[in-house]
Formats: C-alpha cells, structure tokens, sequence
C-alpha cells in the first residue's frame, strides 16, 4: 500500500533539471501530496512565473513514479502562497555551495528602489570581498557575481520573498 | 463576466507583448549581461502572460487555451497598451519603455494581490516579486544614461520624449475598469498612477531628465486600437501557428 510519506519519500530521487545537485524537495517547489485510492496528486510551485523548467519537472514526476509502479498521477500548479527562497533546505543550500553557487542571503527590504548590492561570500574562497555583475544570470533565479579576492565568476541564487 | 475576461486579456496582453518586444533582443543586446537581463524579464513577463492567458480562456469558456488566445487572434482583439507595442528603438529607449511599464506595474501588482479574485491575486503575488527587479534593473539605467555622458543624456532624453505620450494610458478608464473598480476586483487606478508619478519623479530627477510639457496623450490600445507596430509583432510571433495549425514543440 501506497502512502505519503512514500510517494515524499520518492520524490527525494527528482532533481532539478536546471540544478541538478538539489532535488526538487530540497528546492521547496513540493507543496502538496495526496493520495485517494490509486490516484496520487503532487502539487508542484513555480519558482519564478516564466520558468521554462515546470514542465519537464512535472514529467520527472510522473516518470519517477512510474518506476514504482505508480501509474495514476497528475501533477498541478499553484501559484499562491509565491514560492519564497526562504523554502530552500539547509541542505540544500551546503549542496549549492558545493556546487558553487551562492545560495540566496537574506536582504533588505526591496520596497527601497535603491540600496548597495547585497554582499554574497565566495562559494570558493568564502571572501565576503564579492562584486555583483549583473542582476540576471543563466536562469531566472540567478545573478551575476565575482570574487575580488580568488576571481572566481560565480552565480548567485538571488533572494526571492 | 465579460468585464472579468476583458480585464483579464488586457493584463494578459499587456506582459505578452512587452516579453515579445524584450525577446527580439535575444543576441544583439550591447553586452552579453544585458542581453541576458533582458531576455529573464522577457521569460518573466512571457510566464505571467501564459497564467494570465490561461485564466481568460478559461473564463470565456469557449474551450480555447492560453497559446490560441496568444497565437490566433486578430490584431484588432489585442487590448494591451500602445507602451508596450513601440519598437525598442536603441538600448536606452528599451529601458525608458521598460522603466514607465515597471514603474506602473510595481504599484498594480501591489494593490492587486488584495483583489477580490482569487486567482488575480495569486499572479499579483507571485509576478510582484519578480517586478520589483525589474524595476530596479530599469530605473538604474535610466539614471546611469541620463546622468551619464553628454550623448547618452541626448538620447535618452529623445526616449523619453518621443514615449511619454503612451504613460497617460497606463492608467486608462472605462466602463470596464470602472466595473472591475466598484466589484473589488481591479485596484483603484487613481491610487496606483500616485505611486507611479512618485517612483518616475525621483528616478527622473536623479537622471537629470526632464517630462515634455503639452503633449498630446495617444491611447487606444485598451479599445484594440493599435499603433502600425503591433502588425509587425503579430506577423512574427503568429508566423508558425498560422503556418502549422496546432504546432507543438
């Protein structure tokens, strides 16, 4: 018999498909699992609005549990409560750094139009003497970073909340 | 309901095509950041236009989705704004486009989170977020090329002016607006223009540019009255949908 806590279980073995060192769980984009008779329902959340991800994470999904011999699963998408950086795991956000990528660091208010760019550590050297380049990076949910230190470019996974 | 998939479609139709217009940049942008910031807001914009989208077709309730209300109307049942049509011109004039739409946007998605509609206020909070880099992204350049060089101050003090005239319809109003206003749906647009003209005050005075005076104020947009421009962007983005019916990737 299939319960929730399997299908969650599971779930740890979907990694993101842009990210691929975190899974989908450590992400925080799982809201919800619920089963009634045979029927297995995962809602997922996009990070941001235009990820180009959702959809093939929504086929790991059903393709992950296939492999378990689930075969009647839907997945759907909620957009409120808005995912949050606040969602992502402490583990998932060491497996960034081992990655190199600066996980996402508290800042300040973002009503303020205009405030110095937040200061991201080296996911290398850990020197806090960083640049940001640019605001955007190779995904949405990245920026731009270098080291003034070691000079390593590196991309930081901005704060979202 | 009709008011609710009119308002819908003009939200909707105003992210679709600003993404479309950002997307064109996609491998000319005057440096590899910039062409990467322009196309996540393009990616950003295009997300929100496809929940948007989505949610008009299903309140039409003719069995449509959200890539053949995008990809197969006429020109004259689009209801973004004429702001968001313009060419995007040199960087600067993208940007000064990109700073009014974020400016008004910013404020919009703030007062809409509280909408009486559920799933509006769910895209509110969600693409706020989102616009509030945009924002920030835009007004820096508006200032750093205003307060820049003698030439990048010229040019786009050029922008603004020849884009000002599109800003009054940012906040325009009818039977519509006024319907989704008094059912709670819609955010005041007097209340949101307060908060533009503070945010495009500052960043206009801290870029040393300077708002024409006496200008005529287009709008028409809103009433499927566009500019020649819109032609052009439907042609290229309807191109494969027209050519292949029912296409999919």
């Amino acid at each position: 018999m299939v319960n929730e806590s399997v299908i969650w279980n599971y779930l740890t073995e979907v990694a993101d498909p842009e990210i691929p060192v975190l899974t989908i769980l450590d992400l925080g984009i799982v809201r919800k699992v619920s089963i009634e008779g045979d029927h297995v329902q995962v809602t997922i959340t996009p990070t941001y609005s235009g990820c180009p991800a959702m959809k093939l994470i929504e086929d790991e999904i059903i393709a992950k549990l296939r492999e378990y011999k689930i075969d009647n699963v839907d997945v759907d998408l909620v957009l409120s409560p808005a995912w949050s950086t606040d969602w992502i795991s402490e583990e998932g956000r060491d497996k960034l750094r081992e990655y190199g990528i600066a996980p996402p660091e508290d800042e300040v208010d973002k009503s303020v139009l205009f405030s110095e760019p937040t200061v991201v550590p080296c996911p290398k050297c850990q020197s806090r003497n960083t640049r940001m380049i640019s605001l955007f990076g190779s995904t949405a949910c990245k920026a731009q970073y270098q080291c003034n230190e070691c000079l390593e470019p590196f991309d930081y996974f901005k704060c979202l909340k | 309901m009709e008011h609710l998939f009119e308002y819908v479609l003009r939200i909707g139709d105003d992210s679709l095509i600003l993404g479309q217009r950002l997307a064109e940049w996609c491998g000319h942008g005057p440096i590899l950041e910039e062409d990467i910031a322009m196309t996540n807001i393009s990616l950003d914009l295009i997300g929100q236009a496809t929940t948007l989208l989505d949610y008009a077709a299903k309140i039409e309730g003719k069995g449509k989705n959200a890539d053949q209300l995008a990809f197969l109307r006429f020109d004259k049942d689009y209801r973004n704004l004429l702001l968001v049509e313009q060419p995007n011109g040199d960087f600067g004039m993208t940007m000064m486009r990109q700073f009014f739409f974020d400016a008004f946007r910013k404020p919009f998605f703030e007062a809409l989170q509280h909408s009486k509609d559920e799933q509006l206020s769910a895209i509110a909070e969600k693409s706020l977020k989102e616009t509030r880099y945009h924002l920030k992204h835009s007004s820096e350049w508006v200032i750093r090329l205003g307060d820049g060089t003698e030439e990048s101050h010229q040019r786009i003090q050029e922008s603004l002016d020849a884009l000002y005239r599109y800003t009054d319809e940012l906040f325009y109003s009818d039977e519509v607006q006024k319907a989704m206003e008094s059912a709670g749906i819609a955010p005041k647009m007097d209340d949101v223009r307060s908060e533009w003209n503070k945010t495009v005050d500052y960043v206009l005075n801290e870029a040393t540019l300077k708002i024409p005076d006496n200008q005529w104020k287009f709008e028409g947009g809103r009433r499927g009255m566009h500019s020649e421009h819109l032609g052009y962007i439907l042609a290229d983005m309807q191109y494969m949908q027209r050519a292949y019916p029912g296409l999919e990737w």
